[in-house]
Parts: C-alpha cells; structure tokens; sequence
C-alpha cells in the first residue's frame, strides 16, 4: 500500500455522523463498527444490517470476446453464466496460486462486472489488461463508478421491496438484475457474505448516500442497524467463508483452499494456470497437505490468525482466522492443519494462545448455515 | 463521555478508586472498553497474587485484538470481579461500576496517576 491518505467513501460523512470507529483497510477509511460488533452481528442473523462496502473492486469487461477473455483469464467456465447471473471465482497465477477470489456478474451477453477485493483490485486490473491481449474486449477501471451497499439479513428482502418495483421473488440467490431502488438506479444483486439472504446493490456514489439513508427509514423499524467490517468478518468466518489474506493467498492454489469446485478443467480452451493446477489437483487428492478445517474452542480464550495448532506437543497446522462466535457463543477458527488430524471429532488438538495450549475441538466447515 | 472526578487514571487507561481501609478498586475507562470494542474474555490476576505499578497483570479480550491489563498501582488482589468473569460484557456497560475489575491492597502508588481532567485532557489528545 502507498503511504497516501486513506480513501474515503460516498459515504465517509455519514459514518463519521453516526459515531462510526473507522478503520484503515486496504487503503480504505471504513467503518469497524457503529456501536456494539457483537449486537450487530446478531442484527443480521435475525434482522437486518446495513453495510457500505464501497472499497470493493469493480472492473466491466465488454466486447464480444468477453466470455472468451474470462474463461481465459479465471479459473471458472464463465462463458457458461447466464445474463443476470453471477458466479464465484478465482484468478490464479500461471503457477496456480490465487491471486484473488472474486464474483462475476454478467450484466449482458457481452457485458461482465467483476468485483475484485479491495487489496487485490489493481492487481486483478492489471492482469486482466495483461490477459486481454489478443482478445476483442475492453478492461475498465470501474472502480470509482460504483459505491456498493450491502442489506443482509433475514428482513432484507421486505425492507428492499418497500423501496423497489423490482421482481426480488424471481431474483435468486447469485443473480443480479438492474433495477430502480429507493428512486436510485441501481445493479441489485442477491449476493452477500454473512452466510444469510441478502443484496449487494451497486449504485452511483453521487446516490449512494440517498440510498442509505432510504433503506435506514425503510429497515429501522424491522431492526435494520449499521454495520461495520467487524461483524462482517465475524459473520463470514461463522458461514465459513474464506477471506483472501487468510485462508487464500498466492502460495495456495484453490485444490489447496479445499475450493477446487471453482476450476473447471472441463471448459473449453487454455486458462491461465490449468497445467499447475492439474497437477495441484492430483496432489490434493492423493497426498494432501494441510486441509482447511473448522475448530470450536472448549474455552473463552480467542485464536488470531497466525496462532500455531497442536497436538502432542508438535505443531501440526496454522490459524489463518479467529473470533469470537456471537451465534455459537464460543470463539471459532479457520486452520490450514496436518492432513492426520483434520477429520471432524479429532481429539487432542490444541491451539497455542500465547503459550498456552488451550483444547479444541476439530468440526466440519461452515460453524454455521441458515435455515432456508 | 465523562470520567469520574473521585477517580485517578493511568496512561495505561485503568482507573484507581480512592482507598478504603487501603484497600482501592481498579477497572479500565470507557475511553479504553470503546477502543477495545465488545470484551470477550478476562484474564484478571489471581487473588493474592502481587502485582506491580504498570506491569501486565492479565489480559482483555475483545472481538478483534488482545491487550494487556496493566495494574496502576502495585500491591496484593484482595478480590476480583467474577460478574466480569462470567459476563465480560459488564467491562462495556459499566467501565466505571459493574464492570470494575480487582481491588487491590495498595503498596505501591506511583507519582504519576492524573486526574479526572487530566486524564481527559491526555485521552482527548
């Protein structure tokens, strides 16, 4: 990261006029949390929350060869993503490690937004424009066109049809339609990353504010808070959602992330990485390294990222994130640990809390799943 | 926020209660439970253990990080808050009441604790 100033969003005046603690992230200025992480993390399990997540990464791919260009560039069959659907993906280097995760959404037949992570943005800019070479179809820098809005939680769906004409019933999850939202134009997608039903909507920065504040009168009364990155986090480790930085980074592949479902050898021509990653592939089938596993700790003491895991008094693996679990009531982890010890039910492992070897106890991925 | 004028606060941000019987409580402000964000997990030191004038002697949780707990004063734990034990949320309802962490038998009291206004004054700034 450059040493300048952190950005801030459309909405920087709002946050801070809402008693916001900020936090520089990637760059960005962004809200941590309004008041209590935890009391807001339990309104989008049962609620609803309101996020500004306007640092995230929009690059628009069009030309008739944009299908063509992003089966090439990402590791997923994107020419195979219908219009007003999304999917997500990965870009991996030509050796197989990820360079980002992202969701493609396909705005037309030959129109692609992808959402890159706001520390990986320009990097997954720049190879995109690196890979579109050959191919006849335009890279844009999207990523100060759109400020992005996030309503997540079970009462999302009313507080959005109050304020739209949009058909929600018939938008499902993982799809995107452009729409009129609180009188602002806006793409809404039903995507998220709290492990609830939700919609990402992304609009204008000049409305943003309008926006937010139209779906603060329209939620309030069902509970709709503010929410900050915090809580955020909490709720995609709960719904086992890795976050790049994490559980992803360029020395993993997506088969050493347990996310080989996003590869699809089975496209049709060259992608950027397919050689590495069938043989990352072979490797993690027959000798897997580390696996990536859930741990529910047996006390109150919190793993971060970068705590060892043990067992026996060896180390046998690494947390890459931890938290408290509002909804479990215990503090959680994601590890990479020793392929040997990584069946849910494992007894004996342990995670060194700062000298201490404190119990946990090895489960299956996600801590949690909405009922549907 | 308003910190409580009978107090004397360290730049550790623990508060010390006057002493009774030599005896003083100590807790964090709210200017430090805001800063930490919801208190998960307390460590406090054991009753009857020794602590020392702005040394760690256990160890606040919170969502997002972990920081020490440094005593203002040095002495020997008569008592610890087992409401905070159980219920660390106390420590951001009520820094300066319920949420009180251990009392001391004051032994040691350095020269540089501040007051309510100089304590704000020093958190402001």
């Amino acid at each position: 990261m450059s040493s300048t100033a952190p950005r801030r969003t459309a909405l920087d005046a709002l946050h801070r006029s809402l008693g916001a603690t900020m936090t520089d992230f990637a760059g960005w200025d962004m809200p941590l949390r309004y008041g209590s992480e935890r009391d807001e993390h339990l309104a989008v399990r049962t609620k609803a929350g309101l996020f500004d997540l306007s640092h995230m990464g929009e690059i628009t791919v069009t030309g008739p060869d944009a299908a063509r260009l992003l089966n090439y560039a990402l590791v997923g069959n994107i020419a195979s993503v219908g219009v007003g659907r999304a999917r997500y993906t990965m870009i991996c280097r030509a050796d197989g490690g990820i360079l980002d995760d992202l969701i493609v959404y396909r705005l037309a037949e030959t129109e692609y937004m992808v959402v890159a992570n706001a520390s990986n943005a320009q990097i997954v800019l720049d190879s995109l424009v690196e890979r579109a070479e050959g191919f006849d179809a335009v890279v844009r820098d999207d990523r100060d066109a759109y400020a992005l809005l996030a309503v997540q939680g079970p009462e999302s769906p009313g507080i959005l049809k109050s304020l739209t004409d949009a058909d929600l019933d018939g938008l499902k999850y993982y799809a995107g339609l452009p729409g009129t939202v609180a009188g602002v134009p806006a793409l809404i997608a039903r995507t998220g990353y709290t492990g609830e039903d939700g919609f990402e909507l992304f609009v204008s920065p000049a409305d943003a504010e309008k926006l937010w504040l139209a779906l603060t009168e329209a939620g309030a009364p069902v509970g709709l808070i503010p929410c900050g990155l915090s809580c955020r986090d909490t709720l995609r480790l709960e719904a086992g959602m890795p976050l790049y930085g994490h559980e992803l980074s360029t020395s993993l592949t997506p088969f050493d992330a347990g996310l080989g479902r996003v590869v699809k050898f089975e496209k049709d021509g060259d992608f950027v990485g397919r050689g590495a990653l069938e043989a990352a592939a072979e490797r993690a089938a027959s000798q897997p390294p580390r696996v990536l596993v859930g741990l529910v700790a047996e006390g109150r003491r919190v793993p971060r990222a970068g705590y060892s895991v043990v067992a026996d008094g060896q180390v046998i693996g690494e947390i890459t994130s931890g938290a408290p679990s509002p909804t479990l009531g215990r503090p959680i982890a994601m590890a990479y640990v020793d392929a040997a010890h990584s069946a849910p039910g494992t007894t004996g492992v342990g995670v060194d809390i700062r000298g201490s070897h404190e119990p946990y106890e090895v489960v299956a991925l996600p801590f949690y799943k909405r009922e549907k | 926020m308003s910190n409580p004028q009978q107090l004397r606060y360290s730049k550790e941000h623990e508060w010390l209660s006057v002493a009774e019987d030599g005896v003083s409580t100590v807790g964090i402000t709210e200017f430090a439970a805001n800063a930490l964000g919801d208190v998960v997990y307390a460590q406090l030191p054991e009753v009857g253990s020794t602590v020392t004038a702005g040394e760690s002697c256990g160890e606040l949780e919170s969502t997002k990080s972990v920081s020490d707990l440094y005593s203002p004063v040095g002495g020997e734990v008569t008592e610890i808050n087992e409401d905070v034990v159980n219920d660390p949320s106390l420590v951001n309802s009520a820094p300066f009441e319920g949420g009180w962490l251990f009392k001391v038998r004051v032994a040691e009291e350095p020269a540089d604790l501040l007051s309510a206004d100089e304590y704000t004054a020093f958190s402001a700034g």
